[in-house]
């Protein structure tokens, strides 16, 4: 399709997403899997943007990873979520930031299968009052964290001090965007760009100067299926769908992979890491793997903070090639130490997969400007 | 008078959201990602569940084949008719649950095991996963990165900002005590006690069955074998 043909459809799968004053969930994968990138983003919202983020430490799990994989009823769910709803409330905030992809597509169901059948809506009232006493608004804004960075990416763009650039080559970054299946599969008007064509990943990694990679297998699942990854026995079905995806990516040669859904980073870097131990396969260069960020990590990156302090050495697969070619300035040293230099040892090094920069050496960063292109 | 499961069916807002009139094209079956994995077609599911046959629809509670998506609800977007085949997969499972027909299926049996671990994480912590109970040896894809991390975690979350089992906001934090409670009794009145409890009894029902060993421990007989087995049935000869 013609890129304007694909513009004219973005447009007609346009959200409102709200830009300050949010009431913030947070993400049971992530915050056990990349904490950081949690802080990153309120880091960014807070400090970078001046924005009013703000948090409840008694909400919880919205329970989404058990009703996916079918051991808790959507009755329960639904509750569950309805008391996040009510300490948004009581926190006097109308506009949720969910930071989970999973919890995003079950609030924005929940919402919906009240809009179809009220009496979901009311029962769900009834449970909630009767289990803890509360009430609940629904949120006038709904938004998936990631969104409300694309909302703000030229904010971020226009304080970036690394854009997505290869500084060698004065051309930008080749970019594979993957969005997590429940943003905007089941409810495509609900997502920037639809389901199709989803935006969201795209226009911010445009507006901070990289460019987006179009390959075969760009809307297919990372493949964790829930209980399919869950249950030892399944995890085949896992593994399988993520190679799928580097097959299908690998020729046309990324720079990075960024998503927006928890569990996505983790099997995009892990399986690559399981792939090259079962077949001594790497998809990087050099025997390195392809990078992979969240959202909230690359857009930290591109603000200048320290890799370190962002999580970056939590993954398997190193950041360090990226951000050489991005002409970040980094210490390798401090990937392994603690807040106050503290030595925490190195992780072993894999039979196949490079996590050593010995080869590189950083370029010295001759300072390309951003390139905005929307 | 024999039960009438489409009727049953029919009673989960899921179901009724999910079917508008399947026409058979097969396109949910092109863009499945378990359907290129496992013995598994979505057109199957849902021209069976279409024809309203009790019979065949038992034949579906009881299977296997309704175990293998991955809820990742890709047919819901390419279907020319609206239909949603994973959310009639949620019904189905639901009601495989609730009738107990869940243990006659090796995959079907496997939901003991996420009861015990996610659904009571979720209880016990406040989170459906919890670092400490991801081990190494039952996760190895976690890499040397992971036992890096786990020999580290106070210096590597200091710099992280992150309070792990500790008090205010933030990543990983203990939810609190009241929160839990809260949880434990929303869990109580939509019933996902009464369907935790339900689950414990059957599958303590078909491992007597099968002569397995059965108790609460995750390491008992049973759930060892739930958890580790795949008697090779499911997948398709050539798999990448």
């Amino acid at each position: 399709m013609k890129q304007e043909g694909k513009k004219k459809l973005w447009q007609e799968y346009q959200k409102e997403i709200a830009t300050n004053n949010f009431f913030y969930v947070r993400s049971c994968v992530r915050q056990n899997f990349f904490p950081a990138a949690e802080q990153t983003f309120l880091r960014i919202m807070r400090e970078s943007l001046g924005k009013t983020v703000r948090e409840n430490p008694g909400h919880t799990t919205c329970t989404g990873i058990g009703y996916h994989c079918d051991v808790v009823p959507f009755n329960t769910t639904m509750t569950v979520i309805a008391r996040q709803f009510a300490l948004m409330t009581e926190a006097g905030l109308e506009n949720l930031a969910v930071s989970c992809i999973t919890s995003f597509g079950l609030y924005t169901e929940i919402i919906e299968t009240w809009k179809h059948f009220p009496e979901t809506e009311a029962k769900t009232r009834e449970y909630l009052r009767k289990a803890t006493g509360r009430e609940f608004s629904i949120p006038t804004n709904l938004a998936h964290a990631s969104d409300i960075l694309y909302k703000l990416r030229h904010e971020v763009a226009a304080r970036a001090v690394y854009p997505l650039v290869n500084q060698t080559t004065g051309k930008p970054l080749r970019v594979v965007e993957h969005i997590g299946c429940h943003y905007s599969k089941m409810f495509p008007h609900k997502g920037v760009g639809g389901a199709e064509y989803p935006y969201v990943l795209a226009g911010l990694v445009e507006a901070l100067g990289g460019e987006i990679v179009d390959y075969p297998e760009r809307r297919h699942c990372c493949g964790f299926g829930f209980r399919q990854y869950v249950v030892r026995a399944n995890r085949g079905y896992s593994l399988s769908c993520s190679k799928k995806k580097f097959d299908s990516m690998e020729p046309y040669k990324p720079d990075l992979i960024i998503t927006n859904c928890p569990g996505c980073p983790y099997f995009l870097d892990r399986w690559q890491y399981v792939i090259s131990e079962m077949q001594g396969k790497t998809y990087g260069e050099n025997g390195h793997g392809i990078p992979v960020f969240t959202y909230e990590e690359l857009a930290g990156l591109v603000l200048g903070y320290d890799p370190w302090d962002i999580g970056l050495q939590t993954h398997q697969v190193s950041a360090e090639p990226l951000m050489i070619k991005m002409g970040v300035r980094f210490d390798p040293e401090k990937k392994y130490q603690g807040k106050n230099g503290v030595n925490m040892g190195r992780p072993k090094k894999p039979s196949h997969l490079r996590i050593d920069m010995d080869e590189i050496q950083q370029t010295p960063v001759t300072g390309y400007p951003i390139q905005m292109t929307i | 008078m024999p039960e009438n499961y489409y009727q049953q069916l029919s009673s989960d807002v899921r179901f009724t959201e999910g079917l508008t009139g399947c026409l058979n094209c097969g396109t949910c079956t092109a863009i499945c990602p378990a359907a290129e994995f496992y013995n598994y077609d979505p057109r199957i599911i849902v021209e069976t569940v279409q024809s309203r046959d009790s019979e065949k629809i038992r034949e579906l509670l009881s299977g296997e084949m309704i175990w293998y998506c991955g809820e990742c609800m890709s047919c819901k977007t390419r279907c020319p008719r609206n239909n949603a085949p994973g959310l009639l997969i949620m019904a189905l499972r639901a009601l495989s649950v609730k009738t107990g027909l869940f243990t006659m299926s090796e995959k079907g049996r496997q939901q003991l095991v996420l009861k015990r671990t996610m659904g009571e994480w979720i209880l016990k912590y406040g989170y459906c996963l919890y670092r400490e109970e991801m081990t190494i040896e039952d996760h190895p894809e976690q890499g040397p990165t992971w036992e890096w991390q786990n020999s580290n975690l106070e210096n590597l979350f200091e710099r992280f900002d992150v309070k792990y089992r500790g008090d205010g906001p933030g990543p990983l934090r203990k939810i609190p005590d009241d929160a839990l409670r809260e949880l434990k009794r929303i869990f109580d009145v939509t019933g996902a006690t009464d369907l935790f409890n339900f689950i414990e009894e059957q599958s303590a029902k078909k491992a007597e069955e099968m002569g397995l060993d059965f108790d609460n421990r995750l390491d008992c007989g049973y759930v060892h074998q739930i958890y580790n087995l795949d008697s090779g049935i499911h997948t398709r000869e050539q798999v990448i």
